[in-house]
């Protein structure tokens, strides 16, 4: 291997940060599936009857559903009955304030860069944070809900907002979608749940921090969002894992829904454990993310950044429901050593002059396999739908791989789509190139890489800008030639 | 400026450099002919430090230092320039950005002050201007994109920007209309002067009749063959490489 | 009226009885190749809608109608319509072929003495051009493409241009096909070899006209050989009248650093098929193609372009703009295949489309085959209609909503348009795109 092949390798060669283990006393049901689980589940949270019923209506129709096989990422069989469903940091009750949360925890979120306590806070941004299965704080609660927003745990919300939960759960995404959509609704344990009320510009930046802790634990949480006409809100997700030699599964399902002029923005920072060099270990990062832009001129606009997990299935879609509606989507996803994603987007043009952008850029490097796979449909009413996708991989190295499948689905003539794919390669003729003009080795690198995502890092809250681009920085353990 | 002692080189496992002498000076312009698959390319890429190529005897001396054991990026803002023959695309990174970090980090090392974007657009704008080309060709990404003239022209106008003290131009005029070889000659002779050397690899003589070299060296199986004025250019263009290469023993 | 293969027996029993006279005059290597043509479409036959790259173009329309060989004279056309075909003026070489006979008394040829080949194939072929052995019928594939097999046995004349090493000729070349058809509807095989040898740098426009009221049917074959950093602007102008049909091929083969760019134009015809095929065989070869087709009522033009990228360092830049009205009907096929050996490929193609009307329709397919990952291919395609809000703004300025929609499709056009590199050509080209815009895009007059 060159020196300048080596040089790469030694910068990216950073380890996966939040590996650590917090010791914690947790209590968990015994691991597998079946009917009584979920209504220890259900229980345990104290839900109102016709939420288990919802749970369980949801099992029985998963249990005729099979794991789907079509993306082009591939695994062993997984034994659903080896998995814990539901896992909990000790608590004689729930946190009433950050007081009572237990120092271990606050400790571990500020280990991962996420201060919980008030005075040390980021500024404008409220946190809900999840531990495993359940929310162990939410920041700024009180400020916001002096603006009518509610901001918390999912579980707060079931018993504090149940008429809410109840009209829009499954609104977007039916316990009967798909399989994972399916064993996420019949097990969720947490989630966030947001509401932003007719006319209010949420004032700071919303986020979740998911921690999955416990061992031969599947974290399933649920996030509803729903923005009330003219609201505006800006959410975002961050997740890490510790480093564990066997495939921890995490099957979330989020569904946001958009009224009449309202807008949400939805930004992902996902970080899960990748597994090691070999691809041991590492999340099974099964998700379904949908949102609804119901009503006029609503807007709906994803942003994700992708560097972790060993497995990545995930499409966060769409649907165009509303006259003059917007759907946008921005990814980068990289995946290194043994990491697989197949990711992409669904835009379904129901209404009149919706509008939808996808912007996706795949980064491989190493053994890692990247799948863009969007469809965008058009339906027969969708007149002057428009559409622009761009699809665009970088390949680092010679053993990664890069996949693109474009579904267009056009049934209305009056509508405009356009599409566009590039793939390209780094190699050390770049970094030579880029030698050559007086640059390092590392500044080459870093240069190349921004260069190629800065299209969707752009669209992320500026808090997270920064962080996303060392995410990617570390995340490169490849070599290059 | 530039010293070349019994240079070998190979990549692979093959030779491609057998035993090339040459020495430049500065205020000189040398050009280097010979068939394709000659050792052109990769005397100028072995030159620049590319480590594709490995050199297994002789040494070369740039300003009385070991050029061999500096890295490439040490050799640039040492005041090399390698003018690519295929210039590399790097996807979304402007022209301007790239440019002004080479920029910097060349004055940087110079010990002189970085530029300003202010500075930078400022001095950039003369030199696109010579080179007929339009600004918004600081915006769009490095060389993605670009047609070959373009790309030859941007290679130009980095050159200009980097003022090196030796330039080494690549098959520069390979794929070009007349109009843009002209364009680029001009860009090449304005920048002659006293204390700048340029070495320019070619396969096609009519670079040589807007680029006139002071000397002419035909390269043919690794090896310089035949030395001699401008008018050398000429005489190869007529006969061609054939009777030069056969007089290469093996 | 005849079945397709009724049709294909007669073209193959009036190639016996052409057979005689072409070996009169052919070379014995032609006369082998025109024989093998003949059982290659034999074989073949004609295209139907289940062969996968006819999908969308059904050539039925064509075979139904009983075509007849120009007769060998040129002089009963006086030349009425010509400036029509003439792209700026003074050129010093212009070759004229009427029906597919060359016609001397319109063609100019001047300054020879640089050094340049030009002429009428049929004439030079006598004068044992060796290079003319060498390349004619050895890039089109006449053994997999049955209207190239067509052209192959059938050819009677056609243009051959060389131009030798370094020559670098400033003034744009013309090759003018005229058609002249009136009752009898009429056949010809028209038949262009370019050769640019190395270093050599040359504009060639290469147009076709109906200049009769009548059914005409060109079936046309082009080769191209650039050579090693040889320049060659190529334009193809497809003018005939909207009864018309038109099946072109060009072939284009590209050594090394060759830089070789096509524009190709099509505004007539009702059944319209354009083959561009480049091989890129050697390295640092530079190919750019460029194509925009204007289609109302019932005209159908099918453009499908090959690009090979067989060797390392090519480029490729591909961009064809289509308007189509009416009820026109248009294909885009764009193939791009990048081989193995082809590292540091750089592929860009894009299709744009615009539709005027609701029952205009156009199938775009880009096709990327790569062989090799260490390539940038980019491709796009779009559908689209004239921006209501821009048409609107427009017209609020006072413009009316004709002028309006005019300058729509114009500024849509101009991205190509401004490719066409000679002032004089492209002021030829622009003049026929407004002149074409100006007649209405209402239905006309149909087959």
């Amino acid at each position: 291997m060159s020196t300048s092949a080596n040089q790469i390798e030694v910068i990216a060669n950073q380890e996966y940060k939040y590996g650590f283990v917090t010791d914690i006393e947790q209590e968990t049901v015994p691991p597998g599936l079946n009917e009584d689980v979920i209504r220890l589940i259900s229980a345990k949270k104290q839900e109102p009857e016709w939420l288990t019923e919802w749970r369980l209506n949801a099992y029985r129709h998963w249990l005729k559903m099979k794991d789907p096989k079509w993306a082009t990422v591939e695994y062993p069989p997984i034994d659903f009955q080896s998995i814990v469903y539901y896992s909990a940091p000790k608590m004689k009750e729930g946190p009433k304030s950050l007081a009572d949360v237990d120092p271990k925890l606050l400790e571990t979120y500020e280990k991962l860069g996420i201060p919980l306590r008030e005075r040390e806070l980021l500024s404008g941004v409220a946190v809900d944070a999840v531990f495993d299965s359940i929310s162990v704080a939410t920041t700024f609660k009180d400020k916001l809900a002096k603006l009518g927003i509610i901001f918390g745990s999912f579980s707060e919300a079931v018993q504090e907002h149940p008429e809410l939960v109840r009209k829009y759960l499954g609104s977007v995404v039916p316990a009967t979608d798909n399989f994972y959509a399916g064993l996420n609704s019949a097990v969720f344990s947490d989630g966030s749940f947001c509401y932003v009320p007719k006319g209010v510009r949420c004032p700071m930046e919303l986020s979740t921090y998911f921690r999955i802790n416990a061992k031969s634990t599947g974290q399933f949480e649920r996030t509803l969002i729903i923005a009330d006409e003219g609201s505006h809100v800006s959410y975002l997700e961050g997740c890490t894992a510790p480093m564990r030699d066997e495939n921890q599964l995490h099957a979330a399902v989020v569904e946001l829904v958009a009224h009449d002029n309202a807008q949400i923005k939805y930004s992902t920072i996902q970080n899960w454990y990748p597994g090691d060099k070999n691809g041991k270990g590492g999340i099974y990062n099964f998700v379904t993310k949908r949102g609804k832009c119901l009503g006029v001129n609503s807007k709906i606009s994803w942003t994700q950044v992708e560097t972790g997990s060993a497995i990545t299935w995930k499409y966060p879609s769409c649907i165009l429901q509303g006259d003059n509606s917007v759907g946008e989507f921005y990814s980068v996803a990289l995946t290194n050593n043994r990491q697989q994603a197949d990711t992409g987007t669904k835009m379904i043009h129901i209404g009149k002059n919706t509008r939808s952008t996808i912007i996706s850029k795949g980064i491989s490097a190493g053994h890692g396999k990247n799948t863009y796979r969007g469809m965008v449909k058009i339906l027969k009413g969708a007149e002057g739908a428009r559409n622009y996708s761009q699809c665009d991989s970088l390949l680092i190295g010679d053993q990664c791989s890069a996949h693109t499948f474009p579904y267009l689905e056009v049934k209305n003539s009056a509508a405009q789509v356009e599409h566009e794919a590039t793939t390209s390669k780094i190699g050390e003729d770049q970094i030579f190139y880029c030698q050559q003009r007086g640059l390092s080795t590392e500044d080459a690198v870093s240069m190349i890489v921004n260069g190629f995502a800065r299209q969707v890092i752009k669209e992320l809250p500026m808090e997270f800008a920064v962080e996303a681009q060392k995410l990617l920085g570390v995340s490169l353990e490849g070599s290059v030639g | 400026m530039l010293t070349i002692k019994n240079l070998h080189a190979s990549a692979a496992g093959r030779e491609i450099l057998r035993g090339i002498d040459l020495e430049i000076k500065a205020g000189e312009v040398h050009a280097i002919m010979g068939p394709n698959g000659s050792g052109k390319s990769t005397l100028a890429q072995v030159l620049a430090g590319r480590d594709l190529y490995t050199v297994t005897a002789g040494k070369v001396l740039y300003d009385g230092n070991d050029l061999l054991a500096m890295k490439p990026e040490e050799r640039a803002r040492a005041g090399i320039f390698l003018a690519f023959q295929y210039p590399v695309e790097i996807p979304g990174v402007s022209n301007l950005y790239f440019l002004r970090s080479a920029v910097n980090s060349i004055r940087k090392a110079r010990g002189l002050e970085e530029l300003d974007a202010f500075d930078f657009l400022q001095v950039s704008d003369g030199k696109m201007k010579l080179l007929g080309m339009d600004p918004s060709f600081r915006e769009r990404p490095v060389n993605a994109g670009f047609s070959g003239g373009e790309k030859k022209r941007n290679e130009i106008f980095q050159m200009a920007m980097l003022e090196p003290r030796l330039a080494i131009l690549d098959e520069t005029d390979s794929g070009l209309d007349i109009d843009a070889l002209k364009t680029v000659a001009d860009g090449v002779n304005a920048m002659r002067s006293p204390d700048r050397a340029i070495l320019v690899v070619t396969h096609y003589q009519r670079l040589l009749n807007y680029i006139v070299p002071d000397f002419v060296h035909v390269l043919a199986n690794g090896r310089i063959v035949k030395s001699g004025r401008k008018e050398l250019a000429l005489e190869l263009e007529e006969k061609g490489y054939v009777g030069l290469e056969t007089t290469v023993a093996y | 009226m005849p079945d397709v293969i009724e049709q294909q027996d007669l073209y193959v029993s009036s190639f016996r009885a052409l057979e005689r006279k072409f070996a009169a005059r052919d070379p014995r290597w032609l006369s082998r190749i025109r024989q093998e043509a003949i059982r290659s479409f034999a074989e073949l036959g004609f295209p139907t809608v289940r062969d996968e790259e006819w999908r969308f173009t059904n050539v039925a329309p064509l075979t139904n109608v009983m075509f007849q060989a120009a007769p060998d004279e040129t002089d009963s056309w006086k030349g009425e319509g010509l400036e029509r075909a003439l792209a700026g003026d003074s050129p010093d070489i212009r070759l004229v072929f009427v029906n597919g006979h060359y016609s001397e008394r319109f063609s100019v040829i001047r300054n020879r003495a640089v050094g340049f080949e030009a002429g009428s194939l049929a004439a030079l072929l006598r004068q044992k051009d060796g290079a003319l052995e060498a390349h004619l019928a050895r890039y089109a594939n006449f053994r997999i493409h049955p209207f190239v097999a067509l052209n192959t046995a059938f050819w009677q004349d056609g243009a051959y241009l060389r131009f030798p090493k370094g020559l670098v000729l400033e003034k744009p070349v013309q090759v003018v096909y005229v058609s002249t058809a009136d009752e009898t509807p009429l056949i010809s095989s028209p038949r262009t070899l370019i050769v640019a040898e190395r270093e050599a740098q040359a504009t060639v426009v290469e147009s076709y006209l109906g200049l009769g009221p009548g059914v005409c049917f060109s079936n046309a074959v082009t080769e191209i050989v650039v050579g090693e950093n040889a320049v060659l602007d190529h334009y193809k102008f497809q003018g005939e009248n909207e009864r018309s049909f038109h099946m072109a091929t060009s072939q284009i083969y590209q050594d090394r650093n060759a830089n070789y760019s096509s524009g190709s134009i099509s505004l007539g015809g009702a059944l319209v098929r354009n083959e561009v095929n480049a091989v890129l065989d050697a390295a640092g070869a530079e190919c750019a193609l460029h194509g925009l087709y204007l289609v109302r009522g019932r005209q159908h033009v099918d453009n499908q372009t090959t690009l090979e990228h067989a060797k390392p360092h090519g480029s490729s830049r591909e961009l064809y703009h289509g308007i189509l009205d009416d009820r026109a009907t248009g294909v885009f096929n764009g193939r791009v295949i990048v081989r193995p050996g082809a590292q540091k490929t750089d592929a860009l193609q894009k299709n744009r489309n615009l539709l005027l009307s609701p029952d205009a329709a156009i199938d775009t397919k880009p096709q990327l085959e790569i062989y090799n990952n260490d390539v940038r291919c980019t491709h796009g395609a779009t559908i689209g209609q004239l921006d209501p809000e821009a048409l609107f703004y427009l017209r609020s300025r006072g413009i009316g909503s004709e002028d309006a929609r005019n300058m729509l499709v114009y500024a849509f056009a101009g991205d190509i348009l401004e490719r066409v590199r000679p002032a004089g050509v492209r002021a030829w080209i622009e003049a026929a795109f407004h002149a074409r815009l100006a007649q209405g895009l209402s239905p006309k007059e149909v087959l």
